[in-house]
């Protein structure tokens, strides 16, 4: 008893040092998602200005496709951009855009012509209608929806080469077998 | 002084409002005012610890704006409520559910005060079972028939 009671300071910071191991290392901005094995949300997303088609939920099924929530004003967005571009190039898995939360109708359009357009389909999303109905609290978010449109991983924040490289993809040929 | 001092304070309390612009509004105060109640409960998920109701946020303002939209289709609280935790799960409730995977959060502070009294009670019943702390210095306490007796005898001799 007497041993234990010179112990309980050492336990103590141990258990306090383990709260804050935890809770400083915890990206605060990465929520869990509950929408994973979920069924894509019902959403129909008009067309951006001078495209003729929008997109909407029954676009995606019947096959594994990516969903990406991108805006001209998200800095994230134009470092993933690159590696999106490849996947259109080399026909991995086609990608839905949708353009979330943009100031003008203009400004969308504008910077996938400056930039490219690696979307398959692209919808506009100005109300954030589509955006909350995935649960998104910032972009570049990025679904993974397997052939029956179920959600199958989320991918938080901007896709890099190795990222793509070990799991995505690996898991995009994984979805394609089942 | 006491003017300015009003005034500072009103500036003060209109701040939390400030986020609901006037265009949101919903013309049927009864539906407004139940919009601002569903939208007190709801956290902004950018801004983490504010209510959508006082972020001006741009999601927070269309989770408003769709708040509002689920009410004019006829939406209980409760259905608009349960469709936010639907799309961000329980994290987006400012005040948790009481569920099995949070009795740890609603039970912990309780569980750790008892554990306190029982550790203190303990700590001063082994304090005056033997008349000192375990292993601590003495501790005063009365004196016995026989240390009184020699006392009262120092003193007499002190006074003689």
């Amino acid at each position: 008893m007497k041993r234990f009671k010179y112990m309980l300071p050492l336990v103590g910071f141990l258990i306090i040092a383990g709260y804050f191991a935890v809770g400083l290392t915890l990206d605060s901005k990465t929520l869990p998602s509950v929408l994973i094995n979920q069924p894509v949300p019902e959403f129909m997303l008009a067309a951006l200005k001078g495209s003729d088609r929008g997109f909407s939920s029954a676009d995606l099924k019947g096959q594994v496709s990516i969903v990406n929530i991108f805006g001209s004003w998200c800095y994230a967005c134009l470092i993933e951009h690159p590696i999106l571009m490849r996947v259109k190039e080399q026909n991995l898995v086609p990608i839905y855009g949708i353009d979330w939360n943009e100031k003008t109708p203009d400004d969308g359009p504008a910077w996938l012509k400056k930039w490219g357009n690696p979307y398959t389909l692209v919808g506009a999303d100005p109300k954030s209608v589509a955006a909350i109905a995935f649960g998104v609290s910032g972009a570049p978010e990025t679904f993974f929806i397997d052939k029956k449109g179920m959600i199958r991983y989320k991918q938080i924040g901007a896709i890099t080469i190795e990222l793509w490289k070990r799991t995505l993809y690996p898991l995009i040929q994984e979805l394609r077998k089942q | 002084m006491i003017k300015l001092l009003l005034a500072l304070l009103l500036s003060l309390a209109l701040f939390p409002a400030l986020a609901v612009e006037p265009s949101e509004m919903l013309d049927d105060p009864v539906l407004e005012a139940r919009a601002r109640v569903i939208s007190k409960q709801l956290r902004c998920v950018v801004c983490q610890n504010q209510s959508i109701d006082e972020s001006n946020a741009d999601l927070a303002r269309d989770m408003r704006v769709l708040v509002r939209n689920r009410l004019l289709a006829g939406e209980s609280n409760q259905q608009v409520l349960d469709y936010m935790v639907s799309r961000y799960g329980d994290f987006v409730l400012l005040n948790p559910p009481f569920k099995m995977s949070t009795y740890a959060l609603w039970f912990g502070p309780g569980v750790i005060v008892a554990l306190g009294i029982f550790a203190v009670a303990a700590f001063f019943r082994t304090k005056s079972d033997s008349g000192q702390a375990a292993d601590g210095p003495p501790i005063l306490v009365a004196l016995n028939h026989e240390e009184q007796q020699r006392l009262d005898k120092i003193m007499e001799n002190d006074q003689a």
